[in-house]
């Protein structure tokens, strides 16, 4: 099977959904000539034209509204926001439109839309290109968030994702777009969406993490596999809707728990996990919940982004801790 | 302008124009468009713009004694929402905004489906209108974006159909219906943005909204032609919206139509004019309405009597009356069905919560 990076992964899924489907169309700034800022689709303008591979103006709003338009037509447009900072004008597109327009019409019309977009800190980038705000987008009923952690994942969802009949936001680990990479066969098969992954299986401690953590975390899990500290891991994948059962049944079985995120810690996803394991997997737990994030804090320049972010060693120390709680 | 300023070369030069036919009185300003005399077409305009404003009225009344949400009038802008509508076909794309229910009507929406929706019930999104046009859109000017989404597939697909987008006054100061018609512009995509400017965002008026001499010039610097009408004469709406239309749909570009009117209403049953603006000033505009107008016209013209537009006032109604008694008969909504729209399949996660809702309402 061919080795690729997890960026390349992304390239044969939108090569692959273009192929299958004449509906699909990829558009967003730079996407085109260029292949994107990241090279998510180099090449695709050249293979499949420039009607369905396209610049669009620098209008994020534009963008978001014109995946609605085009979905609702019964188009499968997927959209590319450059860097996740500049999101935020096509918010009002995904609450106020994307996410409802299912129920606006109750089932007239529908938004089989994907708007991907680079998350996370890590790779020494300027102001605001480092956002990891994916609690925000978890929060708005009608849509699915999806945040991939390894190149073999990343092309099954976001096949899934392109093939699913509701919008979903597509949040790709920029620090590990060519940092990881993974054997993947360009099979055109998905993977299944709202599923979490047990990508280590173990006995004494659930690490849960997604996106670009889940490799620190892995790296955590080996560390202290050394001290016999035996870890499984959870890849959330998709935190909209989330996989509760994998989460309960892991937490059943370790009784004890630690959610690792880059994004602050105030309101961050990892604080749904925790109270969930508290509504319904606390008589399981023989530790209390701890959580490894980002402070709650502007996230710094560059110079202090590591030190931002849970290193492994902030993982190991939270493991350890939580293990030796009794 | 500086005089070496003045020894610089021009390079462009613009020009917007502003149509209208009919005066306020019912005389014909100009020559008029073809279909203008087609006796049927404009009794059909009148009884259009006549059943808009029969609905609000009861609409208010229902608002008032507390059988129906906020609701949002069209009283005097009738001509906008009629002029523009009756130049569509169906297979063309409405993306009204909330205040264009005489466009809605004439598309086939049915009143008691808006009664439903301001009554507070979902059920009423389900229209009975074209299957593609999008529903009234509540975030001011936010549809405009859908409209570019809209005609990108039409142009993809090489079909011969225009995306209407109706905007207020107050949408062309936001951004996102600026980036739509400049994305339109760049692509030269079949839509039409029609500007409603009735002179008032709620309590602002259009002084405070923009520093432009015309809203219409707004598409020039989006690379296509804009025109300024009367919104007050339905002939020249429709006229506008004709040659807009028929150039969408022939792939020559988008085109925007600034439609002058007044809201002789308030903003919506929330809200007070009479806080921000003057009753002279509203009496003042109340000789311009469209309706009027029409029947000005439908009277020195067309030889229409009394007993015609009579016929027309008694006929909209008995719609209205029995649209509201299909409304008030709608049997109540299930609470635990507020889930069944969210996704396609309702997703696992959130079965549990619809089962609460349906055990607590059981």
């Amino acid at each position: 099977m061919p080795e690729v990076t997890l960026v390349d992964a992304i390239n044969l899924a939108l090569a692959r959904a273009l192929t299958d489907h004449p509906d699909v169309v990829v558009f967003g700034e730079d996407v085109g000539v260029n292949g994107g800022v990241f090279r998510a689709t180099a090449g695709l303008q050249q293979r499949f034209g420039a009607e369905r591979v396209f610049d669009a103006p620098l209008s994020e709003a534009l963008i978001g509204g014109l995946c609605v338009g085009m979905a609702a037509q019964g188009l499968k447009p997927v959209g590319e926001i450059q860097f996740m900072g500049f999101l935020y004008p096509c918010i009002d597109q995904l609450v106020n439109h994307a996410s409802r327009l299912r129920n606006r019409t109750q089932g007239r019309l529908s938004c089989p839309m994907v708007l991907r977009t680079p998350h996370g800190a890590g790779i020494r980038a300027p102001e605001h290109h480092s956002e990891a705000t994916e609690a925000m987008l978890a929060h708005i009923p009608g849509l699915r968030v999806v945040v991939p952690s390894a190149p073999e994942r990343a092309y099954g969802l976001l096949l899934a994702a392109i093939r699913d009949p509701d919008p979903v936001v597509f949040l790709e680990p920029t620090r590990i777009y060519r940092a990881v990479k993974g054997d993947v066969e360009d099979t055109g098969e998905g993977l299944p969406l709202d599923i979490a992954f047990v990508i280590r299986e173990g006995h004494d401690v659930t690490l849960i993490s997604w996106g670009a953590m889940v490799k620190d975390t892995l790296e955590a899990a080996d560390e202290v596999a050394a001290e016999g500290i035996d870890a499984e891991v959870i890849d959330l994948a998709t935190l909209k809707p989330y996989d509760e059962q994998t989460i309960l049944d892991s937490i059943a079985k370790t009784g004890r728990c630690v959610i690792v995120h880059e994004a602050a810690r105030t309101g961050g996803f990892g604080a749904e996990i925790a109270a969930l394991i508290a509504e319904r997997g606390l008589l399981s737990l023989l530790a209390p919940v701890m959580r490894v994030t980002g402070y709650d804090t502007v996230i710094p320049l560059p110079r202090l982004e590591r030190q931002y972010m849970p290193s492994v060693a902030r993982i190991v120390a939270a493991v350890r801790k939580t293990c030796k709680f009794s | 302008m500086e005089e070496n300023q003045k020894e610089l070369p021009v390079i462009a030069r613009f020009e917007v124009r502003r149509r209208a036919y009919l005066a306020p009185d019912g005389t014909i300003l100009r020559d008029l468009p073809d279909f203008a005399t087609d006796q049927n077409l404009v009794v059909a305009m009148y009884r259009g713009m006549a059943l808009a404003r029969a609905f609000d009225l009861k609409a208010v009344s229902l608002q008032r004694t507390g059988r129906l949400g906020t609701y949002a009038t069209s009283l005097g802008q009738e001509a906008v929402a009629v002029g523009i509508a009756s130049a569509m076909r169906p297979e063309d794309v409405l993306l009204p905004s909330y205040r264009d229910n005489a466009a809605l009507l004439w598309r086939g929406v049915t009143m008691d489906d808006i009664l439903l929706f301001w009554g507070g019930d979902e059920r009423g999104s389900r229209w009975s209108g074209p299957v593609d046009d999008f529903p009234f859109c509540i975030p001011v000017g936010s549809q405009a974006p859908h409209a570019a989404g809209v005609a990108y597939a039409f142009k993809y697909r090489k079909q011969a159909r225009a995306a209407v987008c109706i905007l207020g006054d107050g949408a062309t100061s936001k951004g996102d219906v600026w980036e739509a018609m400049n994305f339109a512009g760049v692509c030269r995509l079949p839509v039409l943005f029609l500007v409603n400017n009735n002179q008032w965002a709620i309590s602002v008026p259009l002084r405070l909204q923009t520093a432009s001499q015309t809203l219409a010039q707004k598409a020039i610097a989006a690379g296509f032609p804009g025109e300024q009408v009367d919104g007050n004469d339905v002939i020249a709406v429709r006229a506008a919206a004709d040659e807009a239309i028929a150039s969408a749909r022939a792939g020559e570009g988008p085109r925007l139509i600034e439609a002058v009117t007044y809201r002789l209403g308030d903003h919506t049953t929330a809200d007070d004019a009479s806080r921000y603006r003057s009753t002279e000033e509203v009496q003042q505009r109340w000789k311009e309405e469209p309706i009027a107008r029409l029947r000005n016209y439908l009277v020195s013209r067309m030889n229409w009597s009394k007993a015609d537009e009579e016929k027309i006032t008694t006929e909209c109604e008995q719609k209205v009356t029995a649209a509201i008694e299909h409304y008030l008969a709608t049997s109540p909504r299930l609470p635990e069905t507020m889930f069944d729209h969210l996704y396609a399949r309702l997703p696992s996660a959130y079965a549990g919560q619809r089962r609460e809702i349906e055990d607590l309402n059981a």
